[in-house]
């Protein structure tokens, strides 16, 4: 019982930072039905914003609140701008391409940042600033958590609310629904479609940036790689929960997570990362529109 | 600076050594197809290269096929060296740093639970951690619970969740520093008190930045020890530390050493000819090397003795002991 | 009919000869390192061409085809080198044998991953396909006799520039004439509109799932030449950067020409040596030559179009 109590807690800690990538994809994909394979690089960026500005400042501020909050911020600040470059760049312009061209130009600003990360910051695993003094609680003799582990599982909750209220509260949360079901049409009612866009992907990229100091104060390594794999699980919470469903990837990034942990505790690590892709292997032949997700008809 | 060293006391023979280096990004395709590179196309009258075993092992069989002597700094899977005659290296091999680390924790720590993580992703790892299991079931001990890892993962809870749950007395964790000291964070966050144990896989700067404090109290076995009071080594420290402001890790040294054990063979060998290269290597006997006198054996490896390090602060290791074959 | 293939018959019989010749020639005067590159570049071209089957013919994205040939790979070399060692199966028929049989069991994955395909749209198969690639990859670094991360090593070397411009060849004449039949313009309905197509009465399902098994049995017998020039072969060798890199070589030819795809492989092979005074800076310009031809030139060097064919518009 204890096991089951700790892989729960371990599981959800995991799945807050999957939640809170998954949102990114799941939002660009509801607007442009595309998938942003370099969402993960942009997560990735924003990991070494936080260590970068903790180096440039140096040891000016002390571990709490404040430097979370600000690091934060610096990393949803740089993330938020190279996705808005990579939207203005390399995906506008093919806006009206087949679908398989925006595709493999998302494959290709993928591996561009992962190798520019490489040349610029090498690939020797870089620490992430110590922004929150872990503190552990023991409920039981062999339960622990940590006050990390909370604020991961906290924020992204609040942030999923959060984004829910803007999306169906507010002019522009409607603006960005309308784009999402039919552009052209959203257009012709006076939709400046591509603010929306942008505005999606600057909304998108800043969560993954989040994310980044979440994980980045759980995990500590930060490397150029290491976007691809949360990535690609990310995606796959996405596409379980539904993509173009909010709640479904947030849901779907805790499920991933619990399973992940469960999965490695009574099974073997080494599956770790399949047991992501069984899962999508498994939506995709079931039901692929995913749990919350509507069918979308394609229309001739 | 071995290189400088030889080039500045004249060279060999009157002639100067030119290294040329490439790099293999960590895989071993890559290795095979630099190696190919440097000895069809180069013409390289020996190798120097790889650091670990896997990529030694592929670009090894090339090196073996074209007769070209290679030397591995850091190599400790014995397959290394059993690939053919022009094949050496100037570390131990993992047999034996297996057995080190067991009876450590027999003798020294006066053990006998111990919990195995190996990272199942390296060979090292895995090699190391089979060595260690039978020396330690040979002396009385007990292995209480067998996971593994993979290089690159981060999170480690569901597994350390497993080995608390067994209560081991020790565990051994034969890795690289990069997950080992993530891992040691996390075992601690875990309420994990068991002393850790590992191998030169351990050694780097960066094992205590990672690990942060995490790290402290751990142990681990390695090529040589900073502490150690020879002079050899504490002037080489001075030395590189002076030239490059960090502290020389075992890599290092080994690779210096590697280069001392090639430049001493040039210096015996006949001529320059790949095949006498490979006997005077073979003949290689009490080379002084910053690890110590450097003997190569019939299987092409070093007769060396490991020391035990412990982890005692920010990048500094205690000594503890030394351990011979 | 009888003096078409009599005449087949001559030219393919003219051109093993002169492939044999050119072997020997190549063998004796050739520096190694460059033969090393020209059979590389000759396993990428068949690697690239089965992939433009099914990625610029078919319009099926697909992101995984590294695992294709990591199945031919393990399976033949699992013939050659751990099952059977020193026996037939390292002469040369023997691992063409070998390559061939490893062939055949990617081209069952490939039916397996071709059926989720038939349902599945563009972005979501170029997912599966690369979870496949990844599965696959994970399998054998598991399992303790395929060598898990050390790999499978002292293979019989026994593909030679031969076996593998001979195996370019047929590859090319086989999928040259696919795309040139009835069957080839149904599976290039696929790509240009599915919908379209299925309402004509091509049956969509059936000529994916055909694709695939095409695609990835000539993937597999790449895979197994791969692995007996290397003589070694580790899990990491068939990762996603790979699949990424024969993605590059079929866009940069041009999608849905053949020849375009060869000539993809054949720059991008050679390049990156050529480069590898850059060393790391080279790990930039590819991914950035992607990126600039898709939005300046997405149809490559070549469109759609043969290298016989160029100037003639499409």
């Amino acid at each position: 019982m204890q096991a089951f109590l700790q892989n729960l807690i371990n599981g959800l800690a995991l799945g807050g930072v999957y939640a809170l990538v998954a949102l990114g994809y799941t939002m660009v994909y509801g607007i442009l039905q595309f998938i942003n394979f370099a969402h993960s690089e942009i997560f990735m960026i924003g990991a070494f914003a936080g260590v970068l500005s903790a180096y440039w400042l140096g040891g000016l501020v002390e571990p709490g609140w404040l430097s979370l909050s600000l690091t934060m911020l610096v990393s949803m600040a740089a993330c938020a701008l190279v996705g808005i470059l990579a939207e203005r760049l390399a995906y506008r312009p093919l806006r009206s391409a087949p679908r398989l061209n925006v595709l493999i130009t998302a494959v290709g600003v993928s591996l561009l940042l992962q190798n520019l990360a490489q040349v610029l910051w090498g690939s020797t695993p870089r620490l992430y600033p110590m922004l929150v003094t872990p503190v552990s609680f023991h409920p039981g003799p062999d339960l622990v958590f940590t006050n990390i582990q909370l604020i991961v599982i906290g924020v992204s909750i609040a942030l999923l609310v959060g984004l829910v209220l803007l999306v169906h509260r507010t002019k522009l949360g409607i603006a960005m629904r309308a784009v999402s079901f039919d552009i052209e049409v959203a257009s012709l009612m006076g939709i400046p479609t591509n603010r929306v866009i942008v505005f999606t992907f600057f909304l998108g990229s800043a969560l993954a940036g989040c994310a980044a100091t979440l994980y980045g104060i759980s995990y500590q390594k930060v490397e150029p790689m290491m976007g691809v794999w949360i990535g690609m699980k990310a995606f796959v919470a996405a596409v379980f929960g539904g993509v173009g469903s909010l709640g479904g990837a947030v849901l779907g990034g805790f499920i991933l997570g619990l399973a992940e942990s469960f999965t490695v505790y009574y099974g073997s690590s080494t599956f770790r990362d399949a047991i992501a892709f069984a899962i999508l292997i498994l939506v995709l032949l079931i039901r692929p529109s995913g749990l919350f997700g509507s069918v979308r008809k394609e229309k001739v | 600076m071995a290189l400088e060293d030889a080039n500045a006391a004249g060279g060999i023979g009157g002639k100067r050594i030119r290294v040329i280096h490439y790099d293999d990004q960590g895989r071993s395709d890559e290795a095979v197809t630099a190696i190919t590179k440097l000895i069809t196309r180069d013409k390289v009258v020996l190798v120097i290269g790889e650091v670990a075993s896997s990529r030694s092992i592929a670009a090894g069989a090339i090196a073996q096929q074209y007769k070209i002597p290679m030397i591995t700094p850091a190599s400790t899977n014995a397959k290394v060296t059993q690939l053919g005659d022009y094949i050496f290296r100037v570390c131990f091999i993992d047999p034996f740093q297996g057995k080190v680390m067991a009876k450590f924790t027999r003798e020294f720590l006066k053990k006998t639970k111990a919990a195995i993580f190996r990272d199942i992703r390296s060979d090292y790892s895995v090699g190391l951690a089979d060595f260690y299991t039978q020396e330690l079931k040979a002396t009385g001990g007990e292995v209480v619970i067998d996971v593994a890892y993979s290089t690159g993962d981060v999170d480690f809870k569901s597994q350390l969740t497993s080995i608390r749950s067994k209560k081991p007395e020790v565990i051994f964790l034969p890795g690289y520093y990069t997950e080992v000291g993530l891992i040691a964070r996390q075992a601690k966050e875990l309420g994990i008190t068991a002393p850790l144990l590992g191998g030169d896989g351990w050694d780097s700067e960066k094992l205590t930045e990672i690990g942060g404090d995490a790290m402290n109290g751990h142990y681990f076995s390695n090529h040589y020890s900073q502490e150690d009071k020879s002079p050899t080594i504490q002037a080489f420290i001075e030395r590189y530390r002076s030239k490059y402001n960090v502290i020389p890790d075992s890599m290092v040294v080994l690779g210096h050493d590697a280069a001392v054990v090639a430049i001493d063979a040039l210096r015996r060998a006949k001529d320059t000819s790949p095949s006498s290269l490979r006997d005077a290597l073979a003949a290689t006997k009490d080379v002084p090397g910053v690890t110590g006198l450097i003997t190569l054996n019939e299987q092409r490896d070093a007769v060396k003795s490991a020391v035990v390090m412990k982890v005692t602060g920010p990048k500094t290791y205690g000594y503890v002991t030394t351990i011979a074959p | 009919m009888k003096s078409l293939s009599k005449n087949a018959f001559l030219v393919s019989v003219v051109f093993i000869l002169l492939l044999a010749a050119l072997d020997s020639l190549l063998g004796a005067y050739l520096n190694p390192y460059f033969l090393r590159v020209v059979v590389n570049a000759g396993i990428a071209a068949i690697l690239a061409l089965s992939l433009n089957l099914v990625s610029g013919c078919a319009g099926q994205f697909s992101l995984g085809h590294a695992g294709f040939m990591a199945v031919g790979a393990y399976v033949s070399v699992a013939l050659t080198s751990i099952a059977f060692p020193q026996t037939w199966f390292s002469s040369g028929l023997g691992v063409g044998a070998a390559c061939l049989i490893g062939g055949l069991v990617a081209g069952v994955a490939g039916y397996f991953v071709g059926l989720p395909s038939a349902r599945l749209r563009g972005d979501y198969l170029a997912i599966v396909t690369l979870g496949f690639s990844e599965i696959v990859r994970v399998f054998f670094l598991n399992l303790e006799w395929f060598g898990r991360a050390r790999g499978v090593s002292g293979i019989p070397k026994e593909s030679t520039f031969f076996w593998v411009y001979l195996w370019l060849a047929v590859t090319f004449v086989v999928l040259w004439r696919l795309m040139r039949s009835s069957r080839g313009r149904a599976i290039l309905a696929l790509r240009d509109n599915e919908i379209a197509a299925e309402a004509m009465g091509v049956n969509v399902a059936h000529y994916k799932i055909v694709s695939f098994v095409t695609s990835s049995f000539f993937a597999g017998v790449a895979g197994g030449l791969f692995a007996h020039y290397q003589g070694f072969i580790d899990p990491q060798s068939f990762d996603f950067s790979r699949s990424v890199m024969f993605v590059i070589m079929v866009v940069l030819g041009g999608m849905g020409s053949l020849s375009g795809s060869v000539l993809g492989a054949f720059v991008l092979t050679i390049l990156p040596e050529s480069l590898r005074v850059f060393e790391e800076y080279r790990l930039i310009l590819f991914p950035l030559i992607l990126i600039c031809l898709m939005i300046v030139r997405p149809q490559g060097i070549l469109g759609s179009r043969e290298i016989w064919e160029w100037g003639r518009k499409k």
